[in-house]
């Protein structure tokens, strides 16, 4: 079993988080956060194989990772898993969205996130692999496209997705996000029209 | 989402989950599985939508609700949509299967019932013809077989042939991985494996596969204890291939390399040790990874030989270490691996207690408790090196200040509490017990943890009795007045410590040295007594002793000793005890002084008592082992270093001089010994001579330096030897440990009892369709019956032989036999001095495979034993009858459940047995195929109906290609998938073998509701046997009632009141004559059959009430009279009432 994914950037900013079992957020956080330590003090030429992410699992859970220029992809899995099955994981998912994106890059992920939990979801499903062969998951992807494409996209929401949206109380949202020195302002959303 | 909570959202994310777009749905179900949880209470209200997307004739939007569900699944939804998803895992499209089969994993996780009935499909799924699918199912067979081995293992001949005949790396990786787990179960089994496993190793070039191969090869080797010839070749093999991957420049490969060493170290420690070059260079590796690994393998490599070696080497890296972490794994390795299997690869003690005085140099390490046990360990068990030990702890004891004065230093603080105790317990080895006396009485001692203070003054007081002894013996008044003159002045600072165990115990010996210096002062010789406190040797305790104490008969520890406080009682009587508490410890406080005969009296009558009581761990079982008489110190021979210079300066390790001088005394051994072989052998001719210099030095030659007793630990006397203590109980995976070998073969020794069977949606009463599992028969039984044959007269053969072996066996237990023992008995053909070897091999298992229960009742009717006829005939029945209970235990279980599901349907509160009724009727059959169906109206759409057909092949052949198509009419019109015409028929998901039933469901719209409705249809179905294939069809009529477009809805009885005098509802009644069934089950039967639910019930009158899915009420007043049964119904819509009332009469005039 596959028990978190999880991509972030040379910063430690998560691009992708994806547990497979429930944390409540702080933890989340703070396994992303520690994580990044873990990984970041690592040189590329050693070994891709960490043990001891105390707050997953445990013992038998291991941190198998990827660096790919700006991006750390980090999977923490079982020992049902073969280490080096996962590697080659990794590397399907990094060649996947290469092909979906055309020369993926950071942006990609930022901007279209959803798009890469998609992709996610067509490799891995509930923590356990579904598909390795990557022209099944491309050739899947894109036909979810068409189907959305003849939808026409989110811009023709029926009016119950409006509403529901319309419904979303923003007030609540908090205006000010505070992560240790970086302030992101919310923007304030025009209505959904 | 991101870190962030957005559970705000949660109902906005069912909302768009429901939207009727691919789009959109997609973006609500990636939302719902990133935030939702078990504890989120909307997730209840999903349970139809996702039922609803399941089924949806779009295959994208099935795959996103499967995805979406695999993320968010809970109990409640895997007992409610089980069924469904089982339904889809024999969809037409693979894309969906995989889904679908992966997905099962989580449902049975969540609803571990649902395990038996899904599980022959699944095993279905892994000769699907779709690859992906294929996998899907090893990886969830491979995920179930991991934590309960032992239920698969009958599967092992089919993926014996995956493994041969799969080129998917993945799926091959996954039942490599899954051999590996059930070679130990079963021993055979790896001997089958080996072969194609080192083909594999040979021929394959994918590094991930290679490495799988080799581990399950050493999981087999582990598991064959008996030695096989060609059994030190794999292995040679497995290690040079590790050599490699270790070798390589990849760290990836070279971490594998050593994660699997590791394993073969445990069995073949000799065959990993000649690699020893190679592993100590992986120490130095920058990686700390690698490094951790080569540690571990460092702990099995070790003998009497290298172990000072292998540990200078790891303090040298202690030293160098930068991250703390690395260094407390170091830390806890070098004790590891000096302290395993009993300390056996020590020589020399002295060089250990140096070793560990070493590790207290380390700055900030957490692990000083684990040094400090290991100081306690070894010198409460090797009585030789106490006098070394008591003079390093003096020592430490000097030097606290260096230790306890970084703060930083915390943990390692731990080591004073070490330190204290045995220059307490074994003070008459030191030498100036003064000195170490004051040193632990230092003000400084007060800024140490409460835990090593309380320590500390405990042993202040046998150091103090040692001394006492000392100076009383030699006749020195004054000085013994002046130590006890400095305690009384020391002392105070303890019993102002804010640590209550601290201030308890100095205040007690505060007391008591107050009044030994009374006696003192009146010149009476208190050393005697004072030791006497003391006197007595403490023995090492296993850890675990206490719990193996067995409870002697007939003592319950639950019971009550005496009458239970009553709940209100106990609240009030709390802050009293507290108080009375305080009150008893003031008062010991005051009356510490207890004359000196009353002490000793109370000890005499203590051990007397300990004496007769068995359960008591005696402290002095001889005599002997008294302080003042341990002979055997005093004659072990002792190796005399001048250890004086380097002993007195902290900071200089002087572990090397150990590694020296152990050096010396051993190459001297060496020459004495080489000098007696060289006299003897110098007697014979000079062939034997080379052989001298060929000499190895082997473990056995190396004799410790002193003659070391190392006492075992003590255990209390029947002692249960079980460890089962390690077992968690909240396991989850422990649900999961179902028997499912019944379900595999062809017998169904343990049918599915109905309350294993899935809950089917809402009718949970119908005659559910027969499991097909019963009917299946597995194919590679198919494949091997032939030979089946020939192996029963193998064996029975075999049976003659060993008469007292003999014992039933169940059909899959020979299948499995077979095929784990067709290999051997061939080559036993071939070579048949091999055979009786092969035999008892093969007998060991048999017994293995008998069920426990089983065994129990063979030694019950053991008189039986010799007419085996008699036996097996007992065993059937005795099984049936087991099977029945297990039905029945099972039922037990769940009756709050199933009765509150009653309760929601019916809407009545029956304590009666309801007779089984089924909402299912005919709706066509000829001689292939039998439709049975049912109708439910559907609560989110107001105008949509679903038809659930069930499809039962009665015929021999396989059906296929089946098409449902219904002649539409105006008012009501099937729906089809998207861009179908209106004469197009809806394709049945899946395809029939025979014998099997298989449930669909069809979706109709339908506009106006108050009349009944009937539709012509058709099935078409291609019939496939060996003949060849035929198209045939079946016409039908659906019968749409009105009843089926009422949904049982609750009503309270104040709403309905309102109800009926809002004025609004028309009329009708009927009445029917001659009923003889009981109000109770009649009442049941309108619930059941037309969807009402009882609204109130006085005596034999009931009120029910239902709603049409379009919003109509219906109410009705049911009287029981004599023998006949009047209905009064009003309702919104007259026609429909009349047509409701109608079709009740039908029903009612059947009773």
């Amino acid at each position: 079993m596959i028990q978190a994914i999880l991509v972030f950037n040379n910063h430690g900013k998560p691009r992708l988080v994806r547990f497979y079992q429930r944390f409540p957020e702080e933890i989340q956080q703070q396994i992303v956060r520690e994580t990044f330590h873990l990984v970041l003090k690592r040189d590329d030429n050693i070994c891709n194989f960490l043990e001891g992410g105390s707050l997953i699992g445990g013992s038998d859970y291991k941190l198998i990772y990827r660096h790919y220029a700006t991006l750390y992809f980090v999977f923490c899995v079982d020992s049902s898993e073969s280490e080096l099955g996962i590697l080659d994981l990794i590397q399907v998912f990094v060649e996947t969205l290469d092909k979906c994106f055309e020369n993926v890059c950071e942006l990609d992920l930022i901007f279209h996130m959803d798009k890469v939990h998609y992709i996610l979801q067509e490799v891995v499903m509930g923590g356990m692999v579904l598909e390795t062969n990557m022209n099944e998951i491309v050739a899947q992807i894109e036909a979810q496209n068409k189907l959305e494409k003849s939808e026409g996209g989110l811009s023709a929401a029926p009016a119950r997705a409006v509403s529901a949206v319309k419904n979303i109380n923003l007030p609540e949202i908090p205006r000010n996000i505070n992560i240790g020195d970086i302030n992101i302002k919310v923007p304030n959303l025009s209505q959904f029209v | 989402m991101l870190g962030y909570d957005i559970s705000w959202a949660a109902f906005n994310i069912i909302e768009v989950m429901s939207a009727s777009k691919f789009t959109f749905k997609r973006v609500g179900y990636l939302a719902a599985s990133q935030c939702f949880h078990e504890g989120t209470d909307v997730i209840m209200l999903t349970t139809n939508q996702i039922r609803k997307d399941l089924s949806s004739p779009n295959q994208y939007d099935t795959g996103v609700a499967l995805t979406g569900l695999s993320c968010f699944v809970t109990p409640d939804l895997a007992r409610d949509l089980a069924n469904d998803i089982m339904t889809l895992m024999s969809h037409t499209k693979p894309y969906i299967r995989k889904k679908a089969v992966l997905i099962m994993y989580k449902v049975f996780l969540k609803y571990p019932e649902s395990l038996r009935p899904a599980f022959p499909r699944l095993k279905e799924k892994l000769e699907d013809p779709d690859p992906g699918v294929q996998s899907a199912a090893v990886n969830v067979i491979c995920e179930l077989a991991r934590r309960n081995p032992k239920n698969y293992l009958s599967l092992a001949p089919l993926f014996f042939k995956l493994m041969t005949s799969s080129t998917n790396n993945w799926v091959l990786i996954k039942i490599i991985k899954l051999f590996g787990a059930l070679t130990p179960l079963e021993p055979r089994l790896g001997k089958k494996l080996i072969e194609p496993l080192t083909n594999l190793i040979h021929s394959t070039s994918a590094m991930s596969l290679l490495y799988e191969c080799v581990n399950t090869v050493i999981a087999v080797l582990i598991s064959l204890s008996s030695g096989m010839p060609n059994h030190s070749a794999s292995i040679q093999l497995c290690v040079q291939k590790l050599r490699i991957l270790i070798e390589d420049s990849d760290q990836n490969l070279k971490y594998l390399g050593l994660l699997a060493m590791s394993k073969i170290l445990k069995t073949h420690p000799k065959s990993v040790q000649s690699h020893k070059d190679l592993i100590l260079q992986c120490l130095d590796d920058k990686d700390e990874s690698i490094r951790l690994r080569a540690l571990d393998l460092l702990y099995g490599m070790v003998s009497k030989k290298n172990l000072m070696e292998i540990v200078k080497k790891l303090m040298i890296h202690v030293d160098k270490a930068e991250g703390t972490t690395y260094r407390d794994e170091l830390l806890t390795k070098i004790i590891d691996i000096c302290s395993q299997a009993n300390y056996q690869y020590i020589t020399n003690f002295e060089w250990y207690i140096s070793i560990l005085v070493e590790l207290t140099r380390l700055e900030g390490t957490r692990h000083g408790h684990l040094i400090a046990a290991q100081m306690l360990d070894v010198a409460i068990r090797v009585k030789a090196i106490r006098k070394f030990a008591v003079s390093q702890m003096a020592m430490l004891l000097d030097n606290a200040h260096l230790i306890a004065s970084n703060t930083q230093r915390n943990g390692i603080c731990e080591v004073l509490y070490a330190a204290a105790w045995i220059c307490g317990e074994f003070s008459e080895h030191l030498q100036e017990p003064h000195q170490t006396l004051e040193a632990m009485l230092r003000p400084k001692v007060t800024t140490l943890p409460g835990h090593i203070q309380a320590v500390y003054v405990q042993n202040m007081v046998k150091l103090y009795a040692s001394i006492l002894q000392q100076k009383e013996q030699s006749e020195e008044k004054d000085a013994a007045q002046e130590i006890t003159q400095l305690m009384i002045d020391r002392l105070p600072q303890f019993v102002q410590s804010a640590d209550l165990e601290v201030q308890e115990r100095a205040s007690c010996i505060l007391q008591l040295i107050k009044y030994i210096q009374k006696l003192q002062t009146k010149e009476v010789p208190v050393a005697e007594e004072v030791i006497a406190l003391f006197a007595g040797e403490l023995n090492p305790v296993a850890p675990k002793a206490q719990k193996k104490v067995p409870v002697p008969e007939g003592l319950d520890l639950d019971a009550w000793i005496n009458e239970p406080p009553s709940d209100s009682d106990s609240e009030d009587e709390k802050p009293k005890t507290i108080f009375h508490d305080e009150e008893q410890r003031h008062s010991k406080h005051r009356q510490p002084e207890i004359d000196e005969e009353e002490l000793a009296r109370r000890r005499e009558a203590r051990k007397q008592e300990q004496a007769n009581n068995p359960f008591y761990i005696k402290s002095s079982p001889s005599p002997q082992k008294r302080y003042q008489d341990t002979p055997g110190v005093e004659h072990i021979p002792v190796v005399q270093i001048d250890l004086s210079v380097p002993l007195k300066v902290p900071g200089i390790p002087m572990s090397d001089q150990y590694v020296k001088l152990e050096e010396e005394r051993r190459h001297k051994q060496k020459l004495e010994k080489d000098k007696k072989k060289k006299k003897q052998k110098k007697e014979k001719k000079g062939k034997h001579r080379r052989h001298n210099s060929l000499h190895t030095e082997s473990d056995e030659d190396i004799a410790p330096a002193q003659q070391v007793d190392i006492i075992t630990e003590e255990m209390p006397e029947n002692a249960l030897p079980s460890d089962e203590d390690d077992k968690d109980p909240n396991d989850p995976y422990k649900a999961l440990d179902i028997d499912l070998d019944n379900l595999v073969s062809g017998k169904p020794h343990r049918p599915l009892a109905d309350s294993e069977k899935l809950p089917v949606q809402r009718h949970r009463n119908a005659e559910t369709p027969k499991s097909p599992e019963k009917e299946e028969i597995p194919v590679i039984e198919k494949k091997s019956k032939k030979p089946k044959k020939k192996e029963k007269k193998h064996k029975e053969k075999e049976r003659e032989k060993e008469k007292k072996k003999e014992k039933e066996k169940e059909k899959k237990g020979e299948d499995l036999d077979f095929w784990l023992s067709a290999a051997p008995s061939a080559a036993s053909t071939a070579q048949s001095p091999n055979e009786p070897s092969l035999n008892t091999v093969m007998a060991v298992p048999e017994d293995y495979e008998e069920p426990k229960k089983e065994e129990r009742e063979d030694e019950d009717d053991d008189e039986e034993k010799k007419s085996s006829k008699h036996k097996k005939k007992k065993h059937k029945k005795e099984k049936e009858e087991k099977s029945k209970d297990k039905k029945k235990s099972r039922k037990k279980k769940h009756p709050s459940e199933e009765e509150q599901v009653e309760a929601i349907q019916n809407g009545t509160l029956d304590d009666e047995p309801l007779p089984p009724m089924s909402s299912y009727c005919l709706l066509a059959e000829n001689t292939f195929i039998k439709m049975t169906y049912d109708i439910q109206g559907n609560l989110q759409k107001d105008s949509q109906v679903t038809v659930s057909v069930i499809f039962e092949n009665k015929s021999d052949s396989f059906l296929k290609s089946m098409e449902l198509n219904v002649l539409d009419s105006l008012n009501t019109k099937m729906s089809r998938p998207e861009g179908a015409s209106v004469h197009d028929g809806v394709p049945v998901p899946f395809q029939l073998p025979p014998g099997i039933s298989n449930e669909a469901q069809f979706v109709f719209t339908v506009q106006s509701i108050i009349m009944a409705q009937k539709l012509k249809g058709t099935l078409s179905f291609i019939v496939k046997n060996d003949e060849g294939s035929t198209h045939e069809k079946l016409d039908f009529k659906l019968h749409f009632s009105c009843t089926s477009y009422l949904i049982t809805t609750p009503c309270y009885s104040d709403a309905f009141a309102k109800l009926l005098e809002s004025g609004e509802l028309s009329m009708n009644s009927i009445k029917v004559d001659g009923i003889s069934i009981s109000f109770q089950h009649l009442l049941a039967k309108i619930c059941f059959h037309h969807h009402f639910s009882v609204v109130e019930r006085v005596d034999s009158c009931a009120s029910m009430y239902s709603r049409s899915i379009q919003g109509h009420h219906v109410c009705l007043l049911v009287k029981k009279g004599e023998n006949s049964v009047s209905v009064d119904g009003k309702c919104s819509d007259p026609t429909l009432l009349s047509n409701l009332l109608d079709e009740m009469r039908e029903t009612l005039a059947k009773c």
